[in-house]
């Protein structure tokens, strides 16, 4: 039993040298690129009470959190699955303003069930969220900022952006008169485009007949951008907050061409992703020779009202581990200045020199076995006469 | 038409048998055959297109996290696994037969067990198991096996069996009968997420092949 002692929790892993400074590196770089874009860093608690984690946010949430009890105050406590719900609050609840908000976090958050062909239950979530805006410019700035994060941690594939809107099955169903379960039921369906599943769904449903065709119709609507186009004939006649959702998607879609330029974009009007929480465009990011999604986000307005103020809110996130194993920037090699083992003040004031210019030093210490190299050093300190100086050591 | 590459997973047996056909409408064919070689990776007529041969019950999971883009599964499979992460846009209405709750003749329902004990079900369809008899407000002990589920009955390890039932041959052979439906069983076209963003002109005109062809 003994021998497995070391054996860490499934989904949950440690990370080494060289790959913890390459992803400290990627972490500095994607924190510096949102400040360029305007966006402040919050750093939500680790852990907080059940009824603020989780409002608002579906059952999945739920499911995916981890739960104690607070031995002082005999209430739940969840450790953060997702922080964007913890940063909604923050915008709705501490910063109280009216004017757009621009925040943007990276942390651990920790999950029961293992997500992705690596099974992680601890990803390190990276996001930037907009609040106070309602239009499509502020979609779209998180859109670009999404890609811009992509390619600032070295990803260089093709970017495949999918956009849909959750607007369009809401209102279909509701305006169709489907109960709950039926909803969820279709919802599930419509997930897997599981044609067989949605026709027979759909037959056992109320309502209009029109409308119940334009449900179903919804799983073949996706492609490039002639969807839209075919969206606007087979969905003739539905409820304008349908006809509203493709205004939206398509002056989405517009924007984003004239500021990134030509990237793949896919429309799929059966997706609905995050559907408990989102109200508009959804989106995520797909790179070649990854079967999954890279990056996900979307508009979910007014999901702070239960905090006290109903605003406007987009946003995206992703999983700064899941993006370095797609990235293929190497990381500088370390080197470093390896200094013999001495108590001559003129090294210790040589090598204090070194340190202040950002050169890495490793000490010696007496007796200690291994050279330079084993050090991870390219240089070493000799001396010259009564001065110190680095030398490159063969390689 | 865009050639993007395509890899298809497939499940020797039946399954693949029955694909063919279909693969074949859609300008597909193997130049290898699973039966006889070794090879795990079939190259087909069309350099771009490739099958890999796996076990039925990992179908899903290879076209799940993008080891094949597209794969003919079982539905019953797919229930087991759960469906999650996928695409099932076609229903072949190949390979097809029930899934059944089976006990020995004269037995009674799948949950009718009178003296109040718990009813222990033998199959290797856990997760469609506990959700059926949950939906029947019956409280079953399951028994995870592998292959003859048949035999359990027999030998007194379980009450009644849940397992696919074609022709019914091999339970009348061995004293049972089909006792409830649970759910008809054909095999779906699947197709992973990425693969259907990423490459839709390729995979959308494959999957309306395939439609045409499927009867």
């Amino acid at each position: 039993m003994n021998s497995e002692r070391w054996v860490l929790p499934e989904g949950v892993g440690e990370i080494l040298p060289p790959q913890a400074r390459a992803l400290e590196q990627a972490r500095r770089s994607v924190v510096d690129l949102f400040e360029r874009w305007g966006y402040d860093l919050v750093i939500p608690s680790m852990i907080e009470y059940l009824d603020s984690l989780l409002i608002g946010t579906g059952t999945d949430l739920d499911i995916q959190t981890f739960k104690l009890t607070d031995q002082l105050t005999g209430k739940m406590m969840g450790v953060r699955a997702d922080m964007t719900p913890q940063v909604a609050r923050i915008d709705a609840h501490r910063l109280c303003r009216d004017e757009p908000v621009r925040l943007c976090y990276l942390g651990t958050v920790l999950r029961t069930r293992p997500e992705g062909l690596d099974g992680s239950r601890s990803p390190m979530q990276l996001g930037a969220e907009l609040y106070g805006h309602g239009g499509a410019q502020s979609d779209v700035e998180i859109l670009q900022l999404m890609i811009e994060t992509l390619r600032t941690l070295g990803i260089s594939q093709e970017i495949h952006v999918d956009l849909g809107h959750v607007g369009i099955f809401r209102a279909l169903v509701s305006h169709a008169g489907c109960n709950e379960s039926q909803e969820k039921e279709l919802f599930d369906a419509l997930q897997r485009k599981a044609r067989a599943e949605i026709q027979s769904l759909i037959e056992g449903m109320p309502g209009d007949a029109r409308i119940k065709e334009m449900i179903a119709a919804l799983m073949d609507l996706n492609g490039g951008a002639d969807v839209l186009k075919q969206a606007r004939t087979v969905l003739r006649g539905a409820p304008n907050a349908v006809i509203e959702a493709l205004d939206n998607l398509e002056e989405i879609a517009t924007l984003l061409s004239k500021a990134v330029g030509a990237l793949p974009i896919y429309f799929d009007l059966a997706e609905l992703r995050g559907y408990q929480y989102q109200t508009g465009v959804v989106f995520a990011a797909y790179v070649p020779g990854h079967g999954q999604e890279v990056a996900r986000g979307g508009r979910y307005d007014n999901i702070g009202q239960v905090f006290g103020r109903a605003r406007p809110a987009t946003g995206f996130s992703a999983d700064l581990k899941t993006l370095m194993t797609l990235a293929a920037k190497p990381v500088p090699p370390l080197g470093g200045i390896f200094v013999p083992a001495s108590d001559d003040a003129a090294q210790l004031a040589e090598v204090r020199r070194l340190r202040d210019a950002g050169e890495r030093v490793v000490c010696a210490l007496p007796g200690q076995s291994g050279d330079a190299k084993s050090m991870v050093c390219d240089r070493i300190l000799v001396k010259s006469g009564t001065a110190w100086v680095v030398k490159a050591i063969a390689p | 038409m865009t050639a993007a590459p395509i890899t298809i997973a497939l499940s020797k047996g039946r399954i693949y048998k029955d694909a063919l056909p279909l693969l074949r409408h859609a300008g597909i064919e193997p130049v290898d055959d699973p039966e006889t070689s070794r090879k795990l990776i079939l190259d087909t007529n069309r350099k771009e297109v490739k099958f890999v041969i796996v076990r039925a019950s990992d179908v899903p999971t290879y076209v799940q996290h993008g080891g094949a883009d597209i794969g003919v599964a079982g539905k019953d499979v797919l229930m087991e696994h759960g469906g999650a992460d996928l695409y099932e846009p076609l229903d072949l209405k190949i390979a097809r037969c029930r899934l059944m709750v089976a006990g020995r003749r004269g037995s009674g329902g799948g949950a009718a067990r009178t003296d109040g004990k718990r009813v222990r079900v033998a199959t290797k369809y856990v997760n469609s198991t506990r959700h059926y008899f949950a939906r029947q407000g019956a409280q079953v002990e399951i028994i995870k096996l592998y292959g003859s589920m048949e035999l359990a009955p027999l030998v007194g390890m379980a009450d009644c069996i849940v397992d696919l039932v074609d022709t019914g041959n091999t339970l009348k052979a061995n004293g049972l009968e089909p006792l409830e439906h649970i759910a008809d069983i054909s095999s779906r076209l699947i197709v992973n997420k990425a693969a259907m963003k990423m490459k839709h002109e390729t995979v959308k005109q494959l999957i309306d092949l395939i439609a045409q062809a499927v009867k």
